[in-house]
């Protein structure tokens, strides 16, 4: 698999990513070394093992159905660049 | 051309938990905007989700409940995207290895009963609330809802009808506020409905090209909003148009859907594993546990309805639609009441009544003790049931009981044969030509009769008794 420069544009969108033009084939060609490595362990027969969602061998631990946080707005929104009303404003989203 | 519809739900319920489902932060609903978060909500760098117990369990009740596969090892995934009001740029969600896999529900519609399957049951967070109410020319966002449990329940595409929908809806809703997982508000979104629609030619095997309607609140929007999708989809494939696989809102004011986004600019979620989050490992112990604690289910109490109470298929579903209906019949039927008389009244005459009034059970103004009286004086004769009727209506507007009522208003049915007789006496001597006319034969001449007796006791006679005496005195 080799991606193109048309991929690497959209992907930089998708993950919100600014690459300048020139940027383009560089990146691309650090990415497909990475997918080089991955057609490398495709490679490998797996059939029959598990896929692993965590590299850790331990189940989730689960915490009880408590409320034990406090209201902390005001501490909270004094990181924000904008708020009002007990907001967050951000630049306006139209869907 | 005759077209065949495909419907398939999913719902979003949220879990009724106290604390959201990786924080210690309130669900409380209409809380001041902010006030309910915690550092994991707003997704402060170096923070770690912590899973809540209670929403894993609801979860799984629900599971059992459908008769579903719990998946013994359960993973959280990240599905990205970017929008405001999900501060971390990802929504922790599940993928490959949900909580819940299969399952079914089944549906009443009309008399026809009808097996809904499920595809998935899913462990999810909520994201943040927009307002895109002037700020300046800017977006406010209140993140009291980011992090709300939800989950998320996907049907297969089975349903025919808007009407099925809608029953699938309906018998959902039902059930999770049944088992207690979730409170069932749709105004406030705790319930809330996306339909995936689609057409074909009947008897084609492929699936048409489906539009997804997002975020319906109510019942009554789902089924308009199916039915205007539809009608839009079969308008244009007549048309010799396409249908574009997208995603759809309704407007309520208008009755139609509008385009939101073609598939063009669908998101990809780029799901992978959540890291922060270890895969959960569900013990048979852990599930045993769960089932004991199970209630009677819908559709096991409906099957007791109809063998205990000798009511009806039909009636019984409509009886176990909910806990609250199913309790108040039960409470009825321990007063002494006859199953089939009770069900009949609450299906009747009783549901007709808070539907005009657009209330619910728990607005009603009598409780099933006082409604059971009522119910006793038509099994013993003392009400006919017009009287009873009229006994009912008053009872919905004071706090008498019926036996008050009946004594104050002198609704009392006649059953003694001496009185009865004598009207029955008066209105043949009366209606000669009706005589007649039931003697050569016309039974319909008999009613008449009846009709003039009942109206001689001002409604108070044993109709029952009227026909019989009526038919002895021309026989």
């Amino acid at each position: 698999m080799s991606l193109s420069a048309a991929d690497i544009t959209r992907l930089a969108r998708l993950a919100r990513i600014g690459i300048e033009a020139g940027e383009v084939d560089a990146v691309a060609n650090k990415l497909n070394n990475v997918f080089g490595l991955i057609e490398k362990m495709r490679a490998v027969d797996t059939t029959g093992v598990a896929p692993m969602s965590h590299p850790q061998p331990l189940g989730l631990r689960l915490r009880d159905d408590v409320v034990s946080v406090e209201n902390q707005r005001e501490a909270f929104l004094a990181c924000a660049p904008q708020t009002e009303a007990g907001l967050y404003l951000v630049p306006r989203v139209i869907e | 051309m005759k077209w065949e519809v495909v419907i398939g739900l999913e719902v979003h319920a949220q879990l009724s938990t106290h604390s959201k489902i990786f924080s210690g932060a309130s669900t409380a609903f209409g809380a001041e905007p902010n006030t309910q978060t915690a550092a994991v909500d707003i997704a402060l760098p170096g923070v770690l989700p912590v899973m809540n117990r209670v929403a894993l369990q609801k979860a799984i009740r629900f599971g059992l409940a459908i008769g579903a596969k719990i998946n013994q090892t359960s993973v959280f995934a990240r599905k990205n995207y970017f929008y405001p009001d999900l501060p971390k740029g990802y929504q922790i969600s599940q993928l490959d290895l949900p909580i819940v896999e299969g399952g079914e529900i089944t549906i009443t519609v009309g008399e026809a009963e009808k097996t809904v399957r499920l595809t998935r049951a899913h462990l999810e967070e909520d994201a943040g609330k927009s307002l895109h109410e002037d700020f300046h020319g800017m977006t406010g966002i209140d993140l009291n809802r980011a992090g709300t449990p939800l989950l998320e329940i996907v049907s297969e595409p089975d349903m025919r009808s808007a009407a099925e929908a809608v029953a699938y809806a309906r018998a959902l809703h039902g059930l999770v506020t049944w088992l207690g997982i979730c409170d069932g508000n749709m105004q406030e979104g705790s319930f809330r409905v996306d339909a995936n629609v689609s057409v074909r030619p009947q008897g084609q095997e492929a699936f048409g090209t489906r539009r997804e309607i997002k975020n319906l609140n109510s019942f009554r929007f789902l089924e308009q909003a199916i039915n205007y999708e539809i009608q839009w989809q079969i308008e244009t494939l007549e048309d010799g148009g396409r249908v574009q696989q997208a995603t759809v809102l309704f407007d309520p004011d208008s009755g139609e859907t509008r385009l939101m986004r073609t598939k063009e600019d669908a998101h990809d979620y780029r799901y992978f594993p959540d890291p922060d989050l270890l895969p959960m490992k569900i013990s048979d112990q852990e599930v045993a546990a769960i089932q004991a604690e199970l209630p009677e289910l819908p559709s096991q109490m409906k099957a007791r309805f109809v063998e205990q109470y000798a009511v009806s298929s039909y009636d019984a579903a409509l009886l176990t639609a909910n806990l609250e209906i199913a309790r108040f019949f039960e409470a009825i039927v321990a007063e002494q009441v006859e199953g089939k008389l009770a069900a009949n009244w609450l299906n009747g005459e009783f549901a007709a009544r808070l539907n005009r009034e657009e209330k619910t059970l728990a607005d009603s103004p009598i409780n099933p003790v006082r409604f059971a009286l009522l119910l006793r004086r038509i099994s013993d004769n003392t009400l006919s049931s017009k009287l009873a009727k009229q006994v009912f209506d008053a009872m919905w507007s004071s706090e008498l009981s019926a036996d008050d009522i009946i004594e104050r208003d002198g609704l009392k049915q006649v059953s003694d044969v001496g009185a009865i007789e004598k009207l029955v006496e008066e209105a043949i001597a009366a209606n000669p030509k009706a005589v007649e006319e039931f003697r050569a034969g016309k039974e319909k001449a008999l009613n008449a009769l009846a009709g003039q007796v009942m109206k001689a006791s001002k409604g108070k006679a044993n109709p029952a008794q009227v026909q019989e005496i009526l038919r002895q005195k021309l026989a």
